[in-house]
Parts: C-alpha cells; sequence; structure tokens
C-alpha cells in the first residue's frame, strides 16, 4: 500500500518510539498536520514560538535521555528553531528537528517562506538532510535518529519540501542503518585503559572531573564505585552537576569560573586529573596555560576530535564512559589517599559556600535552597542563564542523578521555561522548578502559553533582581559599576501569569520564601513565583576572566548568619 | 607553520564539498587548494585539501573532518613519502616573433602546447607545484593572458 511522505514520515517517527513533537504549524507542513490526527499515539504540542519548540525537546532529550523531536514550517520557522539547534549541539542533546520546505519546483528561486536552512545548520547539527523524494523518508528518519542519539549525541535535521509531504511511495522502514563514514568509539583500547589504571594506582592526589557524558552514558553507578574504591574526589563540570551525588563525602561540587573554591583549589594541586565526558570549556578551566599545572591528565571521551582539543593530555581513552569505566574499575586498586582527603577536607572546611550573609532584601541564593529544602532535592531543575543558573547550580544541592538542566556551552538565556515544559513531558512524574533571572524570562515568557494550554506542571521561580544580573555583575567588578544597557523594567509578573491563565505569586520577604514554594508545589498545575530579590548580589566565588583557578575571588562580605545546613558528610 | 596536505575519503552527495569548506573555515584555516574527483571505490570521492597551519590545529581540523558524517576517512599525508601533482593551463600572448622560443621553454618543462591561435598558446603542464610555478615566471615576459590550476591533488606511495 502506498502511503503520502506526511504519513511515511509518522509511521517512522513512531517507530523510533516518539511520542511527542513540540511544533508550530505553517503552510508548508500543512501536508504534515493534515495526517496528525491519524496517529494519536503521537502527541503535538504547540508552543508559542519556534525557539521553545527546539528548546522544548532539548529539554525533552535530556531529561528521558531520548530524542527529542521538533517541528517547523518552512523560512522564519527554520530560522527560529536556529539558537534551539545551536543550543543542543553545544550540549550534546539528542534532538531531530523537521522542518518543511518550500515544494520542489520553487527550491532556490527565493519562494515565499524559503530559506537554505540545511546551508545554514550546517555548522550546528550533527548531520542534516534535505529529503528530496518521499520514498526517502523512511531512511533518513531512521539515519538521523540514529546519529542524534549515539555516540556523542547532537542535533540531527530533516528539510522536506512541501510535495515531498504529499507524494506518495511504498512504506518500508530499514531494519537498520549502514554509514560508512559514521561509526562512533564504544569500548575504550584495552591497553590505553591498563596504562589508566596505572596511573591512577600511582597518583597520590587524583581528582575525577565529571562531565554530561557521565550522565548520557548513565554512568552514576560506575563512576561512584570508581571514586569510592581509589577514594578520589569528583569534581563536577556545570553540565556535569548531578552525575555524582553532591552530599557524598568525596563531591566537591563544580569547578570552574563560578566553581566551587575547594573544588578549584583541588584542581590547581592535583597530580592527576581524571576528566570523564567533558570537554574542557573554558569557563571549567579558567587560564588554560595554568589549569592542573602540576598534574598529568586521562581523558575519557567518546569524541576523538576532544582530545587534546583544549587541554594537553597524557593518556586519551576515546570511548563511552560507561563500559570505559567498567573496564578501568576492574583494574583499580582500592586505595585511601588520607592524606589528600583530609588536605580537600580542610579546603571544603575554610572555603564555605552555603553561608548567606544578611541582606534588606530576599537572597537569590536563599530562595534557591529552599526549593531544594522544601522538595527535598527530588526535583529537576531546569535554569536560564546567567547568575540565577550559577545560583542554581551552586546552592540547590543534587542528589537525583539527571536532576540539572542548564544551557551550558551556547548559554542560551530563555531556555528554561521551554526547556522546563519539554523535561516535565517526557518526566510527568517529576516535580520540575525553572529558575529564571527576570531578563532571560523575559525571552520566551510567551511559553507560559503552552504549559497552560496543555496544563504541563511546571513550577517558575524567577529571581528577580531588575538587572540583567551577571552582565552587570561584570559591569561592577571589571567596568567600575558603569551599568550601561543592564537596568531592566520587566513587567508585572504576577499579572501576566495570570493573564495567561496561571496562578502567581510576588514574595519579598524572607518569611514569604518557603510558604509560596510549598504552595506553588500543592497546586495542581503550572505556577509562577516572582522573587523580588536584592538587587546587586553578585555570584561568589569567581575566578576573574584570563585568571588560573587558583585566583579565586571569594565573597568579600562578613558572613554574618548561616541560614542553611551545612552539607551533609556522614556519607561513607 | 606549514603546508599540510589532508586526503579525505568522502560519500559523493551533494553538499559535502559545502561541509567540508565549511569546517575549515570556521576552525579558521585558509585554504589554499582543494581538488575532489572520483576514487577507485563506487560511490566515494578523493578529496585532496592544502591548508597552511600548525600541525597541532591541522590535526584538530583532521578529527573534526572525521565526524563530518559523509567523511568516511581523512588522513594528513604530509609527512608520509607521497606523489603530489598539479596540473596548470596556461595562455600566453605568443606572436611570430616570440612562439618559437615559448615552444623551447615549453619542451624543456616536458609540457604541452595544446592550443595555437594567431596570437597566443595554451599550454598544459603536470607538475609538483614549484614546476609550474618556475614554467610560469619564465613565461610571464610573454605576457600571460589566463592561467588556472587545479590544486595538488596527492596519493601516498605506499
Amino acid at each position: 500500500m502506498k502511503l503520502s511522505g506526511a504519513q511515511i514520515l509518522c509511521e517512522s517517527l513512531i517507530k523510533e518510539g516518539v511520542e511527542v513533537i513540540f511544533g508550530f504549524p505553517g503552510g508548508a507542513v500543512l501536508p504534515l498536520y493534515d495526517v496528525l490526527p491519524q496517529y494519536p499515539q503521537l502527541r503535538h504540542i504547540l508552543v508559542r514560538h519556534e525557539q521553545g519548540a527546539a528548546h522544548a525537546a532539548d529539554g525533552y532529550a535530556r531529561a528521558t535521555g531520548r530524542v527529542g523531536v521538533c517541528l517547523a514550517t518552512s523560512g522564519p520557522g527554520a530560522c527560529n528553531l536556529v539558537t534551539g539547534i545551536a543550543n543542543a549541539h553545544l550540549d550534546s542533546s539528542p534532538v531531530v528537528a523537521i522542518t518543511g520546505q518550500v515544494a520542489r519546483p520553487f527550491i532556490g528561486k527565493d519562494a515565499f517562506q524559503e530559506i537554505d536552512i540545511t546551508g545554514i545548520t550546517v555548522p550546528i547539527t550533527k548531520h542534516n538532510y534535505l529529503v528530496l523524494r518521499a520514498d526517502e523518508i523512511a531512511t533518513m528518519v531512521k539515519e538521523a535518529f540514529h546519529i542524534a542519539r549515539s555516540g556523542r549525541p547532537g542535533p540531527v535535521l530533516l528539510d522536506i519540501p512541501r510535495d515531498v509531504f504529499i507524494e506518495e511511495a511504498t512504506f518500508h522502514y530499514p531494519e537498520k542503518v549502514d554509514l560508512r563514514g559514521y561509526k562512533p568509539t564504544v569500548h575504550g583500547h584495552v591497553a590505553q585503559i591498563k596504562r589508566a589504571a596505572k596511573l591512577i594506582n600511582e597518583s597520590k592526589r587524583p581528582v575525577i572531573l565529571a562531565g554530561r557524558g557521565v550522565i548520557i552514558s548513565g554512568a552514576y553507578d560506575e563512576l561512584r564505585e570508581l571514586a569510592e574504591k581509589a577514594q578520589i574526589p569528583v569534581i563536577t563540570t556545570l553540565l556535569g552537576i548531578s552525575c555524582f551525588p553532591e552530599d557524598h563525602m568525596l563531591s566537591l561540587g563544580m569547578l570552574g569560573m563560578h566553581g566551587m573554591a575547594c573544588a578549584n583549589l583541588a584542581v590547581d594541586a592535583t597530580d592527576l586529573v581524571i576528566a570523564i565526558g567533558m570537554r574542557f570549556d573554558d569557563r571549567a578551566t579558567g587560564k588554560v596555560s595554568g589549569f592542573a599545572p602540576h598534574a598529568q591528565v586521562i581523558h575519557i571521551d567518546v569524541d576523538p576530535a576532544e582530545i587534546g582539543k583544549n587541554v594537553r593530555v597524557t593518556l586519551p581513552i576515546v570511548g563511552e564512559v560507561k563500559p570505559v569505566l567498567k573496564a578501568l574499575n576492574k583494574q583499580v586498586d582500592v586505595q585511601t589517599h588520607v592524606e589528600w582527603i583530609g588536605q580537600v577536607e580542610e579546603w571544603r572546611r575554610e572555603h564555605p559556600l552555603h553561608s548567606i550573609h544578611e541582606a534588606k532584601n530576599i537572597l537569590p541564593q536563599y530562595v534557591v535552597s529552599k526549593i531544594c529544602e522544601v522538595t527535598k532535592g527530588d526535583a529537576i531543575i531546569v535554569t536560564g542563564v546567567g547568575q540565577n543558573q550559577m545560583w542554581a547550580a551552586l546552592h540547590f544541592c543534587y542528589r537525583k542523578p539527571n536532576s540539572l538542566i542548564s544551557s551550558g556551552g551556547l548559554g542560551t538565556m530563555g531556555f528554561e521555561l521551554p526547556a522546563a515544559i519539554g523535561a516535565k513531558v517526557g518526566r510527568p512524574e517529576e516535580t520540575v522548578w525553572a529558575i529564571a533571572g527576570d531578563g532571560g524570562f523575559q525571552m520566551t515568557i510567551q511559553e507560559l502559553g503552552t504549559a497552560v494550554q496543555d496544563n504541563i506542571a511546571v513550577k517558575v521561580a524567577i529571581l528577580n533582581n531588575g538587572y540583567l544580573g551577571m552582565v552587570r555583575q561584570w559591569q561592577a567588578l571589571f567596568y567600575e559599576r558603569r551599568y550601561v544597557a543592564t537596568p531592566l523594567s520587566g513587567p508585572d509578573f504576577v499579572r501576566v501569569a495570570e493573564a495567561y491563565g496561571l496562578p502567581g505569586m510576588r514574595v519579598t520577604e524572607n518569611s514569604q520564601v518557603v510558604p509560596a514554594i510549598k504552595k506553588a508545589m500543592k497546586h495542581q498545575g503550572p505556577f509562577l513565583i516572582d522573587f523580588v530579590v536584592e538587587p546587586e548580589e553578585n555570584v561568589y566565588p569567581m575566578v576573574a576572566p584570563g585568571c588560573t583557578l587558583a585566583e579565586i575571588l571569594e565573597d568579600p562580605r562578613k558572613k554574618v548568619e548561616i541560614k542553611v545546613k551545612p552539607r551533609e558528610t556522614s556519607n561513607l | 607553520m606549514t603546508k599540510h596536505t589532508l586526503v579525505a575519503l568522502v560519500e559523493d552527495k551533494p553538499g559535502v564539498l559545502n561541509r567540508v569548506a565549511s569546517l575549515i573555515r570556521r576552525r579558521g584555516f585558509n585554504i589554499e587548494s582543494i581538488a575532489v574527483g572520483h576514487s577507485e571505490l563506487p560511490g566515494l570521492s578523493r578529496m585532496t585539501i592544502v591548508v597552511d597551519g600548525a600541525t597541532t590545529a591541522v590535526e584538530q581540523v583532521r578529527k573534526q573532518l572525521e565526524k563530518v558524517i559523509e567523511v568516511v576517512k581523512v588522513a594528513d599525508i604530509t609527512e608520509g613519502r607521497i606523489i603530489a601533482r598539479e596540473l596548470a593551463l596556461i595562455k600566453v600572448h605568443a606572436t611570430s616573433a616570440t612562439r618559437s622560443e615559448i615552444i623551447q621553454i615549453v619542451d624543456i618543462f616536458r609540457a604541452n602546447i595544446i592550443d595555437v591561435s594567431p596570437d597566443s598558446l595554451i599550454v598544459e603542464v603536470t607538475g609538483d607545484e614549484e614546476k609550474i610555478d618556475s614554467l610560469y615566471s619564465l613565461l610571464k615576459k610573454f605576457g600571460i593572458k589566463e592561467l588556472t590550476r587545479t590544486g595538488r591533488i596527492a596519493l601516498q606511495r605506499r
């Protein structure tokens, strides 16, 4: 039996296990939308802007580990996906983006709503396709999903002309893919793993730097086994947060520009960096020539191009984190590293983070720590970009695997709400909090409509300081407080929420923080809280740009009162 | 900075040249030359790319190229024992007074005259870049009307 291209696409998506599509219709994809009701197993969620569709697919993908799907029409629809696709690309998130294209006879003629989206997305996709015949759709969908989810995951775009959706062909879904130029390495080289074990066994002051690769690979247990067996402190990158329980005795938290002081000091002093599924981003390494100056470096990553890109590597292992760690753990000796662990503990004591000073207004870090307290850490936190992101990273104690979703590589403001929507759709049983700044939130605020229409119960916490806070912080520290274009007026967020049809609250007093969070949690649907916070609060610790990780700037103010429980260190 | 010769085996599909060229540009390299044609394997083309750059940076580009789905294999053959050739066509101004001198020079270079017209000759020359450069400079004084070069193609000897 012959099916239309649109039907073949839907059948193929179902074969790939797709359950939800985040999309926005338009002329070129009308034939596809027209057949969607024939496939009730494909839930379509209408976003308010295509960027929201791409971020939602990304958030869905990160929360579930499955491929997220977004859909847009040709021209402006496709262009609006671009930021979201780039975001997924930089953070290795498996997303398949489907765009409509003008009908084949119009391609290359600057037709209405025509844009060369495959050309535009070459540098920001893992791969892309312009589908030119209906009988190619099945194979290309199969390949697209395979490429998106395997190896180092990433976005793949399928651009399908309007008349290809209508053209008929026989549907046959291929059993397997055969891509001559794409064979990702899974298992690490046996001899390299043996050498790595030797380096680890000989090291006196090792640290593990764990990144998002651990989460992608689901190697939580293997990482924990390595750390505990050889007593190695675990430091994570921003995107590695929640790959290792932060209340574990060996957890030192995040490193980098706003990393924990003890983590940065440990990296500065270590004699062996064991980098696992991370890519030595400049925000993580600080001044790269001064990074881990006394250390040899083992780098485990699935992407061979990451080896030696930013940091000189003593011993590379190309492969997926989970099988590599499994093999490695067998050869690693039981160790105690008493002296080193003692030193690290001392740094942790001397440089505590969870001390919050007294202030007139609510402190944003206080809000984050209270969300942690009320949810008992049992929530997925989705952040925006900037100060809110760093406070969310530092002041929430992540105990649950894969519980932080954040835009790391691209640093996309406005990521939080649509990505939280995607995460909540993918894992409806979880509590999902979007932690936003008042600046970034206004970039994708329209997705409140999406949450309301489909009753997606995301909880939004706006840390409203009336500034583009991170930029203001840099102006404060490096531009003599010349606040150019950073003071920011916002709407009445509570009334905006109400206008969209969800309840909202404004919180201006410390005493209201916890009750408000509890109220939001109790409410069945989406809920928004506008926390009016200290306007000029800075994120600390900080490593200034161009400095090494050892040159940490800590909060210069006197810490008056500790309002948050200190981290548990009883584990193990 | 040295000149590197990369040889890539790529799938013969639309857009592959664009992907390769855009990736090299994005990593900050200037492409000195790029030559593409069918290889001995059906459905696969062989590309010879010459770029200028530090060895470590070129190695990074090579690895990034390997990640392009339609790129099957890339090798930096700069260090190996390679055979490299380039073809050039040179249209040189020629009168009855200069024609025989040009022919003599062309003969010395074992190049060929492939077209003759009343006021010009087209010379075909194959060789490494240096040979083509020196023939070009010798012909310059007669007046070069047009020059076109294919860029380097190369194979490893073993």
